[in-house]
This record gives C-alpha cells, sequence and structure tokens, in this order.
C-alpha cells in the first residue's frame, strides 16, 4: 500500500449559495491513479481543481475544511503558486500557448527561475521524452505548438506540466476532445507516468476508468457515494446508486 | 423493378412541383446576388473615384519645392506640417496608450467581475468615444492653453489629442483581451504562473494584433483631425518644439484652403496625407505579422 499523497477531510465548497460539494473525505495515494468519475455537475472537476486551488480564480468561491499534501495544508501553509507547481494540471481541451513548442514547454521552468539554456534544453527533453512525443516533436521544436493535431497537442500540454517538476498531476478528462487512437496513447502515457507522479483523473468514461485508474472514487450532486479500489467498485459496488451508474441506467 | 418506378415518377413529380418555387427561389437569389454586388462595387467605386480625384488634382503640383524646409507666404512648404504631423501622433500615443492599455489590462485581468469601479469607467470611456472633437479642442483650449499657460503648443495639441483617442484604445484593447481564450490563462496559472507573468507572457502576445488594429485606427483619428487642434496647437507653420504652435497636415491643408489662395497646394497636401495614412496602415500590418508570427 503507498503512502497517501493527498488528504481530503470535511470539505465543504461553495459557488456563492450553491453547495457544491459536501463533506468530502478522500485520501489519495502516491504514485497511484485515482479516478473520479459520476454524471455532469456531481462536482468532479471541481474537486479535482480544488486541489490546486484553481478555484481561486472563481469569484464568489468559498472552501471550508482541510486539503493537505504531503501534510501541509494547501490553502493555509502554502504559496498558491509553488502549490501549482508541484500539482500540475492537464485540461479537458489541449491548449497549448500560442507559440512554439520549446517556448511552451520551457514556460514552467522559466517561471521557477531557470534561465540556463542548456538545463532548459535538457528539460525539455527529458519531458516531451517522458510525454512520449519527442519523437515527433524533435525536428520541430520552434514551431508552433498549434500546428499539431488535437492528440499531440494534449501530449505536449503533459509534456508542458511535467517540465514544471510536480509531484502530482491532475487531469481534467485529458481525452474527451481526442480520437480514439490518441486516447490510447494517452492512456498508456499516463499508466507509464503513474511510477513517477501521482495522478488524479477525472472521467467521463467507465470503460477508461477500469483500464487505467487503481481507485475510483463516485460522485453524485456533489457528494462521493463511494470510493474503493477500482475492481471491486466496478464488480461489487456496495452503493444502489453506484450500481445504477456503473451499469448504465443513468448518468 | 416495379418499386422503382414508382420511385423514378414520384421524383419527378415532386420536381414539377417545386419548379415554380424553385424558380421563384432563383430570382429572388439573383436579386440578392445582385443588390450585394451592387453595394460592394458602389462601395469600391466611391473610394476610387474619391482617391483618383485627389491624386488626379494634386500630383501635377507635387514639386520639390513644396519639401523644403522652411514654408514662407510665397512657397507654402508642407515640410514642417509633415514633421508636425509624426511629432504629434507619435506624442499623443506615447501618452494614450500606455495608459488605455493599462486601464484596459486593470478592467478585464484584475477587477472583479460587477465591480462599481470598472462600471464607471466603462461609461466614461463610451461617454468619450462619443464627443464631437471640437469639444475636445475646447476644453483642450481652456485647461492646457490657457490654465496651465502652455500657449499653442504641440504639448496642448498632443495632450488633447491623447484625451481624444484614450476611449478608443482602450475600448480595442480591452477586446482585444476578452478575445483571448480563458484556457490560455488557466494554462499559465496551473503552471504556477502568477498573474503579472500571465499577464506578460501569454495574454498580451496573444492580444497583441487587436491592440496593434486599435493603435492604427487612432492614428487614423490624430492624422485626419482639425478641429480639436486649431485651438491647441494653433497653426504656426513650422517645425515645432515641446511648447511651440505647428499645424499637422490636415491642419495645413485646412488653413491653406480656408484662405483660398494655394487650392492646388491644398490637393498637394492631400496627396501626401493619404500616401501618410496608406504608409502607417502598411507599417502597422507589417509589425503587427512580425509579432503574431513569434
Amino acid at each position: 500500500m503507498n503512502e497517501t499523497k493527498i488528504s481530503i477531510k470535511d470539505m465543504n465548497l461553495y459557488y456563492g449559495d450553491f453547495h457544491a460539494l459536501h463533506d468530502i473525505d478522500l485520501d489519495i495515494k502516491a504514485n497511484e491513479i485515482t479516478a473520479f468519475i459520476g454524471p455532469s455537475g456531481c462536482g468532479k472537476s471541481t474537486l479535482l481543481r480544488s486541489l490546486n486551488r484553481m478555484n481561486d480564480l472563481v469569484e464568489g468561491c468559498k472552501i471550508t475544511g482541510d486539503i493537505r499534501l504531503d501534510g501541509e495544508d494547501i490553502y493555509r501553509d502554502c504559496d498558491v503558486n509553488l502549490l501549482r507547481k508541484r500539482v500540475g494540471m492537464v485540461f479537458q481541451k489541449p491548449n497549448p500557448f500560442p507559440m512554439s513548442i520549446y517556448d511552451n514547454i520551457a514556460y514552467g521552468p522559466r517561471t521557477h527561475g531557470i534561465k540556463s539554456r542548456v538545463k532548459l534544453d535538457e528539460i525539455v527533453e527529458t519531458s516531451l521524452r517522458h510525454a512520449a512525443i519527442w519523437d515527433e516533436t524533435k525536428d520541430c521544436l520552434k514551431k508552433s505548438a498549434l500546428s499539431m493535431s488535437g492528440g499531440q497537442q494534449q501530449r505536449i500540454c503533459i509534456a508542458r506540466a511535467l517540465a514544471a517538476d510536480p509531484d502530482v498531476l491532475l487531469m481534467d478528462e485529458p481525452t474527451s476532445a481526442l480520437d480514439p487512437i490518441s486516447t490510447a496513447k494517452i492512456e498508456d502515457l499516463v499508466l507509464e507516468l503513474k511510477k513517477d507522479y501521482t495522478i488524479v483523473m477525472v472521467t467521463h468514461n467507465m470503460q477508461q476508468a477500469t483500464r487505467v485508474s487503481d481507485t475510483t472514487a463516485f460522485f453524485l450532486l456533489g457528494d462521493m457515494i463511494e470510493v474503493g479500489d477500482t475492481e471491486s467498485l466496478f464488480s461489487m459496488p456496495k452503493d444502489k446508486r453506484t450500481e445504477d451508474y456503473i451499469t448504465g441506467r443513468f448518468g | 423493378m416495379t418499386s422503382e418506378a414508382t420511385k423514378t415518377t414520384g421524383t419527378a413529380a415532386a420536381n414539377a412541383k417545386a419548379q415554380p418555387k424553385k424558380m421563384y427561389g432563383r430570382t429572388k437569389a439573383r436579386v440578392q446576388k445582385g443588390l450585394v454586388y451592387a453595394a460592394a462595387v458602389i462601395t469600391f467605386a466611391v473610394l476610387l473615384f474619391l482617391i483618383a480625384y485627389i491624386l488626379i488634382n494634386g500630383i501635377p503640383h507635387l514639386k520639390p519645392s513644396l519639401f523644403e524646409w522652411t514654408y514662407n507666404s510665397d512657397n507654402v512648404s508642407m515640410m514642417p506640417a509633415i514633421i508636425t504631423t509624426v511629432e504629434m501622433t507619435l506624442l499623443a500615443l506615447v501618452i494614450a496608450v500606455p495608459l488605455g492599455l493599462f486601464t484596459a489590462i486593470y478592467l478585464n485581468e484584475y477587477a472583479k467581475r460587477g465591480n462599481k469601479l470598472v462600471n464607471v469607467i466603462r461609461i466614461t470611456t463610451e461617454t468619450l468615444s462619443g464627443i464631437p472633437s471640437i469639444v475636445y479642442g475646447l476644453f483642450g483650449m481652456l485647461f492646457f492653453v490657457t490654465q496651465l499657460h502652455w500657449g499653442y503648443s504641440l504639448l496642448a495639441g498632443g495632450m488633447t489629442l491623447a484625451i481624444m483617442i484614450l476611449p478608443l484604445i482602450m475600448r480595442t484593447a480591452e477586446e482585444a483581451l476578452m478575445a483571448v481564450p480563458d484556457t490560455f490563462r488557466e494554462g499559465s496559472f496551473g503552471l504556477g504562473a502568477g498573474r503579472l507573468r500571465t499577464v506578460f507572457r501569454i495574454v498580451l502576445p496573444s492580444a497583441m494584433p487587436g491592440i496593434l488594429s486599435g493603435i492604427i485606427l487612432a492614428i487614423g483619428r490624430i492624422v485626419g483631425e482639425t478641429a480639436a487642434l486649431i485651438f491647441t496647437a494653433g497653426t504656426m507653420a513650422q517645425i515645432p518644439g515641446l511648447l511651440q504652435s505647428g499645424r499637422t497636415l490636415a491642419i495645413h491643408m485646412y488653413v491653406l484652403s480656408g484662405e483660398g489662395l494655394h487650392m492646388n497646394e491644398a490637393y498637394a497636401t492631400a496627396v501626401v496625407l493619404l500616401a501618410v495614412v496608406l504608409l502607417m496602415n502598411a507599417l502597422s500590418a507589417l509589425v503587427a505579422k512580425k509579432l503574431t508570427k513569434k
């Protein structure tokens, strides 16, 4: 059993008057892939975005309770920019910046003060290798990242997140905008990355959750209904609502 | 076999039925197409006529003597006016662009939504952009020229123009910033970049073409402006220092045609003004292209 990387305790989240997440208690283990599943609007993305404080950008968003990363309270003890360096994020739609592939990858390290050309070259190469896109990009690092295909762009975004040297990688439906082949590539990549990173992934696709994740948490209308290791959650769910959802009775 | 036969007759019948409606639709489409073409042709023709008229009347009078360094009543050289135009444009832009741009950045990137101050600033700019330029001229004369004792001067004119183009620059910049997708900002924040870095490294470069097109529009207004300048920068035909009076090309034209003694030279000036505007547009298009390529 791996040690706990992120622990969430009695966490409640409000958007203005709307109570979006109720009393969430969840431990996320290091070097595992944790999947959040549930129907649209159940709060799974909201919870994901609380883990690197992206919800700070949303006006009227209030969070109570405790979220700890390696024992540190991320809302009280941490500088938000350093937190986001440690907890990288990959978004639903590939969002490379409108600049060259090299500059995209180097953006994170540059932000955190790395200026040496040699060092940057090295980081760019290892990150792209790590994200399994080095072979496709090594001859065109100066080309605009927007000229690549959707699947390649998403892997560039993963490389960009890795370049900032995070411990945790949050992925918000990273394949929902991609075709099956690109999706398969990203899934393989995620399985590979689990050795070095803790991964939390939101997905709409239950097959994807069974294929890649170790632990799955099921959410419904702002409650976390059930959490368990993926195999047993899908084969013998404890809660009726989980069963209804994974057998396709709603959602 | 039979079913196929009925099918073909069926479609034929449907075709026959649809015929009159189709004919009507076709004429309608033709009329619409005709109107669209006519509008395009008329617009183009008016523009072409205007330019041709100015060129035909102006070019024969473009003499080297019109570009001599000094102006006198005998040789109404436009060289001082050309230089004043450039000076005036630069001065107004140097004041208005940073102000307008940073206000837009504040409104779009920093201010909270529904902030009272933001609404006040927005309403103010909307109002300012609807005011006729002579009002700016009057204000400039009363405040800069008289109150601050700057006299008719490049500085007073430049400040007046800066106030005049400020709303334009601000609004185009704001629109350009708004058009930058939020996913870029999220991506940058997600990598641990602060707001300042996000704005300057990601948002501004993406918005640059839009911001530049606003600046081009502003240049167009400055170069063509007369009403706001007559009472602030005066009409002296010289190359002015900061606190001296000078006339831009547009004012030069206005004065020449007002006096009625040098109509030919006024047309020649119009040709140069046209060329200056074209040149500036081409230049800014080039700059925009260079910037977006990166």
